[in-house]
């Protein structure tokens, strides 16, 4: 039974969180202790929704993303903290001026069809579909000129501009390998190996039941022998999420991944001695909630209002009782899990201050009418999970305390996405996205004026223009140098949150839940994004 | 209760159907069958322009959940023809479904009738199944109800036709997971039967039963309070006319009365609700099968309504009043073998 709103108090439920994170050692020990992998077994999980194709080269919507990288490998992989270790690429070197790159491929690969996987699928994979196929694809690879193969084993990519994004998305989920030998000279987009895929990776394609499940089994010839540990994976699309944490609360499902139950569930099964909940993993995909001002709008284009606004919204509220917990409350543009650019240093704050916001009101111009009301705003809230629809009635109540009246209009996904991003006939805009794997793919849209782009959704939808911070965005994008990107990224936190375009409301943490019978589904920074080549289930 | 019903002549139900002259027969076939073109024709056209009145298109959505730039977009639109005005759009989709090609989901990246081949029987057999069982449960119920009408079992029954009337069939679904899949793990909660299970014949039955116990259940309680309140009125009316007291007078036992000769007047509602609910069904499903993890026609159409996925939806209404023309068509000659009083024209 979905619970719109939370029930679980604040206290009850920090104590909860306390005993589930403080005390595993002591209340439950069969959780930590180490055993040695088996092989063999099938791990059986509800997801929702369903893919729309099977490899996340063509699509980055999420149902690909998680199982693309079962099939097919990337160059490389990263280890936590978004240390790059290698995957198909056994190495690599940069030159001095950061324009070629030189990596080195593992020898003794094969398709799933079994021809040999050589530097040729790779220059096409880079050249031909992720630069012009992948949805982030034209950002991350836009100054890729060619990728060169002076032998089978060695491919060079030859860059415009130095590119430190692109050596963070060189993974199995945002850059897979795929078959030259298949999709060459093909409409790739209308390839049947789309739904029928022959990757290099840990598992291979068994059964395809389209929008109801998918069943991977291993792939005998993975180049890492000895890998994978699991013979079988089932994926089922099950559409209801408490059906979802009813599978796995009755043994039915081994795990649900990715925040796939809603967080109140989460947070309930992992207090049980027969679930863990898993935190990490999610620094590649850091998700965040946040909320566009329309400057369009002549009130919201006051940056007082703005202020006004986001001293009466709590985020750490929000936090606690939308996200249960499951999140951290936002303080710039960045999400904390960021560790290398996120900062709060000289950022601007809001504190939670009713008074505050109505002094600010009052001294943008916009006194209480008679009926208490000062203006009023139109709220549209993303659909997509069921979040940011309750957190917009807290917004409207709080906004209501300091004279604001405002209307929360809940749309289907398709009319949402049009009303805010194509017609701009918002307000305030409250929704959840995908920071991506470096500022420059998932944040910088939200703030370059030459991402104001009508009719493309989740991109400069406030339609903010500051060339200083522009300036300071493209100079990041091809920034070598660490700590002078790190600085370039301090400084764009310190103007973006001053302006406050965009209030951050929660870096959510991503959560994975599964029976105590699962262990390693996540070793590394992709988490179970990966390959899951070190899962295995307890007998 | 001796008053005569004056529309109802007397007479004992034991006739036989009465031979139907073939040429009327056919008829009557080309009838149906033509009105039954012009009202599909009419949902397909309907239900096109109220899907293209909604704001966005398949791309947009798609758009909303992954990226993709305004070129890739506008390519997607020119691929699948929704770069074109909606009338020619229109124009084209019936054109192709003239010679019964339903087009191609660009969601699930299929075509359409492919999909539904899949999921029209689970919606199909989902929706017979509680039908049949609520038909029978609920008119058992109803006759008992009406036998012995005014005493304890008769209140028993209304109370419990009132709660089967009043809860939710979503409410009972949950209920049935809390009990026989979270407590005593009996029935699998998703799904239409063990995936790559390897089942083949009796055991793959037994499967599919077993998957559809509790979604069956959820769906029936509704239906069997509908057809025990038809059923128990329609009984008790039929109890009043003269037939059943000449039957009373024959000395046949009460029970032979009841089943016999009262039992098959009284079931004329009884199937025209059949065939009102059947149709109704394969929409209202929608619930159960989003709980169960059932992919059926009211989940596919529902999805492809967010989706904005026009094909599929159209499909979906399609083969789902393709469906219903059939079973209102069988219903009605039905109605000719259980009451011989009804003719053709």
């Amino acid at each position: 039974m979905t619970q719109k709103f939370p029930t679980v108090g604040r206290r009850s439920f920090l104590a909860g969180l306390a005993a589930s994170t403080a005390l595993p050692l002591i209340a439950m020990p069969g959780k930590l202790w180490a055993q040695e992998p088996r092989a063999g077994g099938t791990l059986r999980t509800p997801a929702w929704p369903a893919p729309s194709v099977l490899n996340s080269a063509i699509s980055t919507a999420g149902p690909e993303t998680f199982l693309g990288p079962k099939m097919f490998d990337g160059l490389l992989a990263y280890d936590f903290g978004m240390v790059a270790k290698p995957q198909l690429a056994t190495d690599w070197q940069m030159s001095d001026d950061g324009l070629r790159i030189t990596f080195n491929l593992r020898e003794g690969v094969t398709w799933h069809d079994g021809e040999p996987f050589t530097a040729h699928d790779v220059a096409f994979t880079f050249m031909e579909v992720l630069k012009v196929h992948h949805g982030r694809g034209r950002t991350t690879f836009g100054d890729l000129l060619a990728v060169e193969t002076p032998d089978d084993l060695t491919a060079i990519f030859v860059l415009e501009t130095p590119n430190p994004a692109m050596m963070r998305a060189l993974d199995s989920r945002e850059s897979p390998i795929l078959p030259a030998h298949i999709y060459e000279g093909t409409d790739i987009l209308d390839n049947p190996a789309n739904t029928a895929p022959i990757g290099t990776g840990p598992f291979k394609l068994a059964e395809y039941e389209i929008g109801s499940y998918v069943v991977l089994v291993k792939n005998p010839d993975y180049w890492e022998e000895g890998y994978p540990l699991l013979d079988r994976m089932v994926i089922q699309y099950v559409p209801d999420s408490a059906t979802r944490a009813a599978m796995l609360e009755s043994g039915q499902a081994d795990a649900v991944f990715l925040n796939m139950i809603p967080a109140q569930d989460i947070v309930r099964l992992d207090e049980q001695p027969d679930f863990t909940m898993d935190t990490r993993g999610f620094e590649g995909m850091p998700s965040a909630q946040q909320m566009d001002f329309n400057l369009d709008n002549p009130i919201l284009a006051n940056v007082m209002v703005r202020h006004a606004i986001a001293h009466a919204i709590d985020p750490e509220w929000i936090t606690q009782n939308v996200w249960y917990g499951l999140g951290t409350a936002g303080k710039t543009p960045l999400h904390v899990d960021q560790v290398e650019y996120y900062t709060t240093e000289g950022v601007p704050e809001y504190p939670y201050d009713l008074d505050r916001a109505n002094e600010l009101l009052d001294e943008a111009g916009y006194p209480r009418g008679d009926n208490g009301t000062r203006f009023e705003l139109m709220l549209d809230p993303s659909p997509w999970g069921t979040e940011s629809i309750t957190a917009s009635a807290y917004v409207r109540e709080q906004l209501r305390q300091v004279g604001i009246d405002v209307t929360v209009r809940t749309q289907d996904f398709g009319v949402f996405v049009t009303t805010v991003w194509t017609d701009r006939a918002h307000d305030l805009v409250l929704y959840t996205v995908n920071l991506g794997v470096d500022p420059t793919i998932g944040t910088q849209r939200f703030y370059w004026s030459e991402s104001y782009r009508p009719g493309s959704a989740f991109t400069n939808g406030a339609h903010y223009m500051n060339p200083e911070v522009d300036a300071l965005l493209e100079a990041a994008q091809v920034e070598t140098d660490p700590q002078a990107r790190r600085d370039q990224y301090a400084e764009f936190q310190r103007i973006v949150m001053r302006d406050l375009p965009v209030m951050p409301i929660t870096n959510i943490h991503g959560a994975n839940i599964a029976s105590t019978r699962v262990h390693d589904h996540t070793v590394d920074a992709l988490g179970v994004l990966g390959g899951f080549t070190r899962l295995w289930i307890e007998e | 209760m001796t008053t005569p019903a004056p529309s109802l002549p007397e007479q004992t139900p034991q006739t036989g159907p009465r031979k139907v002259p073939s040429r009327a027969m056919l008829r009557y076939i080309l009838r149906r069958l033509s009105q039954a073109i012009l009202v599909m024709l009419l949902v397909v056209i309907g239900s096109f322009f109220l899907i293209k009145m909604a704001p966005g298109d398949f791309v947009d959505t798609l758009a909303g959940t992954s990226d993709l730039t305004a070129e890739q977009m506008a390519n997607l639109r020119a691929r699948y023809g929704l770069d074109q005005p909606v009338p020619v759009q229109l124009m084209y989709y019936i054109a192709r479904l003239a010679t019964l090609d339903l087009g191609y989901s660009p969601f699930n990246n299929a075509p359409v009738l492919d999909i539904l081949v899949k999921r029209w029987p689970v919606t199909a057999i989902l929706v017979v199944t509680s039908v049949s069982i609520s038909m029978v449960v609920g008119t058992l119920l109803g006759v008992m109800a009406a036998r012995f009408s005014g005493k304890p079992v008769d209140l028993g029954i209304s109370i419990l036709m009132l709660l089967f009337y009043a809860t939710p069939n979503f409410i009972i679904a949950v209920i049935l997971i809390l009990i026989f899949s979270i407590k005593m793990n009996v029935f699998p909660i998703a799904g239409f039967a063990t995936i790559a299970s390897g089942y083949t014949g009796w055991e793959y039955i037994r499967d599919v039963a077993w998957h559809l116990a509790m979604p069956v259940t959820a769906l029936c309680t509704f239906f069997i309070a509908i057809y025990g309140r038809i059923g128990r009125a329609a009984m008790l009316e039929v109890l009043t006319l003269d037939y059943i007291r000449t039957a009373r007078g024959k000395g046949l036992t009460e029970r032979r009365v009841i089943y016999v000769h009262a039992l098959r007047n009284a079931l004329l509602p009884l199937v025209t609700m059949a065939g009102l609910q059947v149709s109704a069904l394969v929409g209202g499903a929608v619930l159960i099968e989003t709980i169960f993890g059932l992919n059926g026609m009211g989940r596919t159409a529902f999805d492809a309504v967010f989706q904005r996925d026009t094909n599929l939806l159209l499909g979906v209404l399609f083969v789902s009043s393709l469906s219903v023309v059939v079973v209102n068509f069988i219903i009605d000659l039905l109605y000719m073998v259980l009451d011989p009083r009804v003719e053709i024209k």
